[in-house]
């Protein structure tokens, strides 16, 4: 012990460590058990709500190509209406026309080929930014349906888990006890007997 | 002072502490006991703001790069701009061949005023002569303000 690296403090703790991993104690390996983590983890909500189908309903771009932060990417901001890039980078003959046109006066140009133009430069006009999904429908729905779920539970929990209910709760045995709580004054001042109009023999 | 650019913009004041002057061991140059402790910095006036952005934007050779960092930086202020400086900021999409990046600065102001809806009618009204020199339609024109 004279050279030994750790203070006795350090075993010590190490010690108590070890006897809490997985290896020394039944229970707690089954709970951090490869397959019960897994599945934990593939859970139930998450990958549902974050799948590409469902964000896809909700009008969510899910497109891959838009997810590499290294390259200049157009976005569709409220805050920054001039994006880096414009939306469509690869264009055709037609578009490239219609850009040439746009060199001269704008005043000959249609309101088709100006709607046009808006489009190549920019995905979502202002009012399609601001629009709101429908995803709280599912949110809530997945919620009630939760909830009724575990309301299933309990009801079943009730019926088939729980056995009667004490003796000393049936109406006839409370009756009595009642009675004896008022022959006893129980709490006279400010509680119980205190409700009791014992002159009229009834409850104030 | 314009009080219409007053109308837009709110009052920026650089102040550094209450009414406190007698805990403060920073000098206090006015000596009575309510006088607030600012910030020597001058404080850029409306007008000057103005100016500078139409400068800004009124380059001859301005590039893509300027027209958008400028107009992201503008869209940041807690502001709508001034019709002078959106005029500037048309007329460089003009000489930039831009078309969707003017109907874009209209969309944006609209979008800057909030619940403010009597801001952008006036800008248009302001911008109408300019907006028909150069043939550019506003986004109600195009049908592109409703979804």
């Amino acid at each position: 012990m004279i050279n030994c690296p750790y203070t006795p403090i350090e075993i010590a703790r190490r010690h108590i460590g070890q006897t809490e991993r997985a290896e020394y104690n039944p229970y707690l390996k089954m709970l951090t058990s490869r397959a019960l983590v897994r599945g934990l983890k593939s859970g139930f909500w998450r990958p549902l709500s974050s799948t590409s189908s469902v964000q896809a309903a909700h009008g969510k771009d899910m497109s891959p190509d838009v997810l590499d932060p290294s390259v200049q990417q157009y976005n569709n901001r409220l805050d920054t209406p001039l994006s880096d890039v414009p939306f469509v980078r690869n264009l055709n003959s037609e578009q490239r026309q219609l850009k040439e046109k746009e060199k001269g006066p704008w005043t000959k140009l249609t309101k088709e080929e100006k709607i046009a133009l808006y489009r190549l430069t920019h995905e979502l006009t202002y009012p399609e930014m601001r629009r709101g999904s429908s995803e709280w429908k599912t949110v809530l729905g997945g919620v009630f349906i939760f909830l009724g779920f575990s309301g299933m539970l309990v009801w079943w929990q009730r019926i088939f888990v729980f056995g009667e209910v004490p003796h000393t709760l049936s109406d006839e045995w409370v009756e009595k006890q009642t009675q004896r709580m008022i022959d006893m004054r129980i709490n006279p001042v400010g509680g119980f007997a205190y409700h009791w109009d014992y002159v009229k023999k009834q409850w104030k | 002072f314009s009080p219409v650019g007053k109308m837009f913009r709110p009052v920026v004041r650089l102040s550094t502490s209450g009414v406190r002057s007698l805990t403060r061991t920073r000098p206090c140059y006015s000596a009575p006991l309510a006088s607030r402790c600012y910030s020597h910095a001058k404080v850029e006036t409306d007008e000057e703001f103005d100016a500078r952005w139409v400068t800004y934007f009124s380059k001859p050779d301005i590039d893509a790069w300027e027209l958008k960092k400028g107009m992201n930086t503008l869209i940041g202020y807690d502001l709508v701009p001034e019709p002078k400086i959106l005029d500037s900021a048309l007329r460089a999409c003009r000489r930039l061949n831009d078309l969707a990046s003017a109907i874009r600065i209209l969309e944006a102001v609209k979008d800057k005023s909030g619940p403010h809806k009597d801001i952008y009618p006036y800008l248009i009204q302001e911008l109408q002569p300019t907006l028909i020199e150069l043939g550019i339609s506003t986004p109600e024109d195009l049908g592109m303000d409703i979804l």
